[in-house]
């Protein structure tokens, strides 16, 4: 693909940064390196997944059994709200864009840094303040939210805990992931290597520029949609509150309107991880390369047209019950481009089955899941029944964390050789993956019998009949939080004491793979020329003299 | 040397003071109007005219203060799919409205 970045060893971005000192922690605070703002990201989520992962297991734990086992009924509800907020608004939406977006997208596409460095740096910053707003609306008089992570007016409104400052927290985190989009929409345009045209560029890269123009067009919905709620707490206004005139199901078109679309901006970046990982282990050309690509841009686009899907219970007309219902249907379709694509990749193709490859797997299952009983809930007649019970539950568990969740560890263990210059244990990834499929399935599949039987959401306490199956649950939870403990410790441990590896271990053949590791602060020795398709592997021959 | 050339053609484009003035006045304008239709009862109308004046309003905004009549194409359009986004937003969201 490239010529002339013959790797000659050049100081890392580690040794070299963009401010005056090279070391310490402001040379990392104040970088403008979109590389060390990435790293800087990943510490960050790191930490807020564990934080909402450890809640998680608390109300597994509360579940075990009926009746009060370790909290109280308000502590359970702030707790759900809080697990829900983090891993909305913390983890999943700027996960994968603000980590490997910001270190991979320059590479991939042979630029230097981001179109917008000091931008992207007040990104970090913009999203380091909301974290701090919402742990503020934590201790603050009032006590932490309590209203779930949708904010439902009447609730919202008449709730005595924080809602004000917590969902303004979700305003500034608005900022961040717009700024990212923008920066990443300009990147793409304007700072593409000689030589890659729209259909050269590595399909990571197609995806998150679908992801930004979603980050930029949706998310002002949003902002608005929290600032009117914030003035109808304090001014009674009459927008959304019933009691004066207002509608409540305006607010839940309001909200839905950004967060469906958001649930692409979840999960786009990570179908474009997979398209990455498989052709390369499985040495072979993606199928149906243009079919991937602009499947992302019709699910953006078609991905705006459903979102009144969460709301066939809430007293819309039927008209549009029926009509939201039937457009749900059609988001399907591009998906399942993309799956089957995906595994005509995999036909015949030599297959590694080395750690990234093997989480893949492990979404492709689990997504596919989440995928197909989305649909169960898309269909106007059964969602009826199955509204705010277990089943939802169960099904956003499969997609986002089954999906977008499985995909950031691929990311990790795909990437990190690329990021650290070190290799992680393979033996313990392994079974990281292989015990992290079985918890997953433990945890949450039990979730979709009893939602089926009609066990509601968001409840404190339930009947005996449900014992079981929670239990099970509860079971799972431990298994998880055991391979978590095993995924992210063999990561952090490799970091500082993993072996050091090649530049290209796995056989790579996007532009990241065309440059040392831990790539240099400018990413290559020299701009890069393309001159084969994204991923032709008949030029890792010529790449063996690069390095 | 032709992207510096096209950014000389751009700063030709000084709009008169006069222009943002007038245009600021026709805003002010416009608004009394909405404020003033909101205490007539139009009955079905009283929205569409309101989304009406807004959408004049906002066409002015983004022509006039922001640059965008002097432009590339290629904001145009992007503008232009953002605001059709919107437009079937709209047009979907009346779906529950209209028929309740
Ligand atoms: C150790 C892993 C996890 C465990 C044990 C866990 C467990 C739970 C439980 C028990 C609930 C409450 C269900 C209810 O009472 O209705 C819940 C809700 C939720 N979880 Fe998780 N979860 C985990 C990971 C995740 C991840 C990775 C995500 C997102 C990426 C996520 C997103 C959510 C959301 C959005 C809610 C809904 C909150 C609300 O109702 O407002 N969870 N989870
Ligand atoms: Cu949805």
């Amino acid at each position: 693909m490239a010529n002339g970045t013959i790797a000659a060893n050049l100081k890392t971005f580690y040794e070299e940064g963009t401010t005056k000192s090279n070391k310490g922690i402001w040379s990392w605070l104040l970088s403008t390196d979109h590389k060390r703002i990435g790293l800087m990201y990943l510490g960050a989520i790191a930490i807020f997944f564990s934080v909402a992962a450890i809640l998680g297991v608390l109300m597994r734990l509360e579940l075990i059994a009926p009746g009060e086992t370790i909290m109280e009924a308000q502590t359970y509800n702030s707790i759900f709200t809080l697990h829900g907020v983090i891993m909305i608004f913390l983890f999943i939406i700027p996960g994968l864009p603000a980590v490997f977006g910001n270190f991979f997208l320059p590479l991939q596409i042979g630029a230097m840094d981001v179109a917008f460095p000091r931008l992207n740096l007040l990104s970090f910053w913009i999203y380091i303040v909301g974290a701090i707003l919402v742990l503020v609306s934590l201790i603050l008089p009032g006590g932490p939210i309590d209203t779930g992570w949708t904010f439902y007016i009447p609730y919202s409104v008449r709730s005595g805990t924080n809602i004000s400052l917590a969902i303004f927290a979700a305003f500034v985190l608005g900022f961040s992931s717009i700024l990212t989009g923008l920066n990443f929409v300009t990147t793409i345009h304007r700072m593409r290597a000689p030589g890659m045209g729209w259909f050269k560029m590595p399909l990571f890269v197609w995806a998150t520029y679908a992801t930004a123009w979603i980050q930029i067009i949706a998310t002002p919905v949003i902002g608005i949609t929290i600032l009117l709620v914030i003035l109808e707490r304090m001014f009674g206004v009459g927008i959304f509150d019933p009691a004066l005139g207002g509608d409540p199901i305006l607010f839940q078109h309001l909200f839905w309107i950004y967060s469906h679309p958001a649930v692409y901006i979840m999960i786009l970046p990570a179908m474009g991880v997979v398209s990455e990982i498989i052709p390369t282990f499985a040495r072979r050309t993606i199928f149906g390369y243009r079919a991937i690509a602009m499947s992302s841009l019709a699910i953006a686009f078609v991905g705006y047209l459903v979102w009144a899907h969460h709301m066939f219970t809430s007293g819309m007309s039927d008209t549009a019950r029926i009509i939201f219902s039937l457009l749900t249907f059609i988001v399907a379709l591009p998906s399942g481009v993309k799956v089957f694509n995906w595994v005509a990749t995999m036909y015949k193709g030599s297959i590694d089955p080395k750690p990234p490859f093997l989480w893949v797997m492990s979404f492709i299952v689990l997504f596919s899941i989440g995928g197909l009983t989305g649909l169960v809930l898309g269909a106007l007649a059964t969602d009826i029944h199955l509204h705010d019970t277990y089943f939802v539950v169960a099904h956003f568990h499969y997609v986002m964390f089954g999906g977008t969740g499985t995909i950031f560890f691929a990311a990790l263990y795909y990437w990190f050789p690329k990021m650290f210059g070190r290799m992680y244990n393979i033996k313990v990834a392994n079974w990281g993956v292989g015990l992290f499929f079985v918890a997953f399935n433990l945890l949450y599949f039990p979730k979709f019998i009893m939602g089926y039987l009609g066990m509601p959401r968001r409840y404190y306490d339930y009947l005996q009949e449900f014992s079981s199956w929670h239990l099970i649950s509860t079971v799972g939870s431990w298994v998880m939080l055991i391979a978590l403990i095993l995924v992210i410790g063999n990561i952090v441990y490799s970091i500082f004491k993993g072996e050091k590896c090649s530049s290209n271990p796995w056989g790579g053949v996007t532009l990241e793979w065309h440059t040392q590791s831990p790539p240099p602060l400018l990413n290559f020795q020299e701009i890069p020329t393309v001159k084969h398709e994204p991923y032709d592997f008949s030029q890792l021959e010529e790449m063996k003299n690069e390095s | 040397m032709d992207n510096q050339e096209h950014k000389n053609e751009h700063e030709h484009h000084i709009t008169p003071y006069s222009t943002y003035v007038y245009v600021w006045l026709g805003l002010i304008a416009l608004t009394s109007i909405t404020v003033t239709i909101a205490g007539i009862s139009l009955g079905d109308y009283t929205l569409a005219v309101a989304l009406l004046i807004a959408a004049v309003k906002s066409y002015l905004v983004i022509n006039i203060f922001m640059h965008i009549k002097y432009e590339e194409l290629i904001f145009k359009v992007f503008l232009i799919l953002s605001g059709l986004t919107l437009l079937v937003i709209f047009a979907l969201t009346f779906f529950d409205f209209t028929y309740r």
